[in-house]
């Protein structure tokens, strides 16, 4: 019922793209961010569209698992190109009639502002798309350690993560579990109105909580007899390590920054 | 009121690339008053087949009649289906969520539409079928008692409705002796002079030897043996290939005969394996 929905949404096949280290993922991810900020041309898009193209190639990932993060953000998209659509003032009027004025400049902007929302979205879904959910908290830690300086809880925080996502899956099937049995006893979780609806999750949350806080104390046992202590002298079992193919990834983001400055400042 | 599983077909996430086909062409049929062992190595399709006797599950083919009518049909009634078949999950204690043991208790007759004094009734009345003390624990909190004892309350959460089968998932899984001892006790009672059906899914062959009227065996979602304690356990090669082990005494009876002690091939139960041998002992000493 419930264990069908697939968590995260990594794609898990191997490619150049799915091996380079987290870190230099993360730190691409948000260079793009600001690349698809400071482009101010439709060339430049079209030299980013073509980058975003080659990277999913590279990565082996089918375009319909890019699109299908756009789908949550439709309204959003839509909105932001309806709005700038018709109130952005404009010299070139196409169409007006009554209150409704549509000017060329306020399609180019809208279409402009879209795009733009695109290219995040897309650019943020190649990142989770091709890094499992674990070596991301692991290169967010990473990322953070330096932090740590100023007592910073990064290993914690990354812990914390890395702990949330593998017990959702957990969760979900021990929902799925408690629903079938208070089903049983007669329990009806489909009709009725909102109020009565509302109460009748009470019989699901209650053990759910019930046994996410006795799970929750069982793990914390675990790892203690484990003689977990904090991140404070942990080793790693797969130690991240920057190869040439990172270097390279860097070489080419790089050269998609430049030239995007470059188009900035000459056209 | 008679069960019958007719070619009952499962797969889950029918369809995509994790397919997996957990009952495959089932069959079989559930006369009143039997006490029946589902038994099976972890995997077998065991907990999916329970499910589909109450109407938990949707069979991908196949059908489950339910004194005559089917389960899955149009007009089917599931809820009033469900409160003449009793489901007890594994690990039950694990559902229990009221303030206190007499309010969870009722959570099904409640949701039956029962009159308060009906409800109170059938509380009473529950909590003695599971041998729990209706004055000490009524109003005490469920999770305050052991584990074992919240096993109980809760089978008493399903048994409040008063079906007329009981399935139960594992009943004494992760109990102590004790613990177990009571469930089973229980369960023989509860047969003996209810007339309840029972069905029972477990592990331990010893307490399907001291129960069942009739073992169901399944195999990677098949049934591969259908019959009396006394002809399923005498079988002991073919329960071994499947993962499965004899009772102890049908163990100790193999044993002995390969050894040259004339016994009967088909004993299963601890009292009887006894009996054999002290005749064997008599005779032996009047020799």
């Amino acid at each position: 019922m419930l264990t069908n929905i697939t968590m995260g949404q990594y794609y898990p096949v191997d490619s150049p793209v799915h091996r380079l280290d987290p870190r230099i993922k993360l730190i691409l991810t948000i260079v793009f961010i600001v690349i698809v900020f400071i482009a101010k041309t439709f060339l430049g898009y079209a030299v980013i569209l073509g980058f975003v193209w080659l990277v999913s190639r590279l990565a082996n990932v089918p375009f319909r698992m890019l699109m299908r993060g756009l789908k949550p953000l439709r309204l959003i998209i839509i909105l932001t190109f309806l709005l700038n659509l018709f109130f952005t003032p404009g010299e070139t009027v196409w169409i007006q009639f009554w209150i409704v004025r549509i000017a060329k400049e306020g399609f180019l902007q809208a279409a402009f502002f879209s795009l733009r929302l695109v290219f995040l979205v897309i650019g943020t879904s190649l990142l989770t798309l091709t890094t499992s959910p674990v070596s991301l908290s692991d290169g967010i830690e990473l990322l953070l350690s330096p932090l740590k300086k100023i007592r910073f809880p990064a290993h914690e925080l990354a812990m914390m993560m890395t702990i949330a996502l593998r017990f959702i899956p957990t969760l979900l099937e021990e929902t799925d579990k408690i629903m079938k049995a208070q089903m049983a006893r007669g329990a009806d979780f489909e009709s009725g109105n909102l109020i009565s609806r509302a109460r009748a999750m009470v019989p699901l949350l209650v053990p759910l909580f019930v046994s996410a806080f006795r799970r929750a104390s069982d793990l914390a046992m675990a790892m203690e007899s484990r003689c977990y202590h904090g991140g404070e002298g942990r080793t790693r079992l797969r130690v991240l390590k920057i190869t040439k193919n990172d270097w390279l990834a860097c070489g080419v983001m790089a050269a998609l920054l430049s030239l995007i400055i470059l188009e900035g400042v000459f056209l | 009121m008679p069960i019958e599983v007719s070619h009952l077909t499962h797969c889950y996430s029918e369809g995509s690339a994790l397919s997996t086909v957990a009952l495959n062409d089932v069959s079989f049929r559930v006369e009143d008053g039997e006490f029946i062992g589902i038994i099976g190595h972890t995997g077998s399709g065991k907990s999916t087949l329970v499910q589909h006797l109450n109407g938990l599950l949707k069979p991908s083919s196949g059908r489950v009649l339910i004194d005559g009518e089917d389960l899955n049909g149009e007009h089917a009634d599931r809820r009033a289906l469900r409160r003449r078949i009793g489901l007890v999950f594994q690990y039950p204690e694990y559902q229990l969520f009221e303030e206190t043991v007499a309010k969870d208790i009722a959570f099904g007759p409640k949701n039956q539409g029962l009159s308060a004094e009906e409800i109170a009734e059938r509380v009473r009345y529950a909590m003695d079928c599971v041998h729990l003390d209706y004055d000490k624990y009524a109003e005490r909190s469920p999770f305050e008692l052991s584990g074992g004892q919240m096993r109980r309350v809760a089978i008493a959460g399903v048994l409040a409705m008063r079906p007329s089968v009981l399935i139960l998932d594992e009943p004494t899984a992760g109990l102590d002796p004790r613990g177990r001892d009571k469930i089973l006790t229980m369960l023989e009672e509860l047969h003996a002079s209810q007339r309840v059906t029972i069905l029972m899914v477990s592990h331990s062959m010893d307490d399907m030897a001291r129960l069942a009227s009739r073992l169901i065996v399944m195999s990677e979602g098949r049934v591969v043996a259908d019959g009396t304690p006394r002809e399923i356990f005498s079988q002991e090669d073919m329960m071994t290939s499947i993962g499965l082990d004899v009772p102890a005494a049908a163990r100790l009876c193999t044993l002995l005969r390969t050894k040259g002690y004339d016994i009967p091939a088909d004993l299963f139960r601890p009292e009887e394996l006894k009996e054999a041998l002290l005749r064997l002992w008599k005779e032996g000493s009047a020799c």
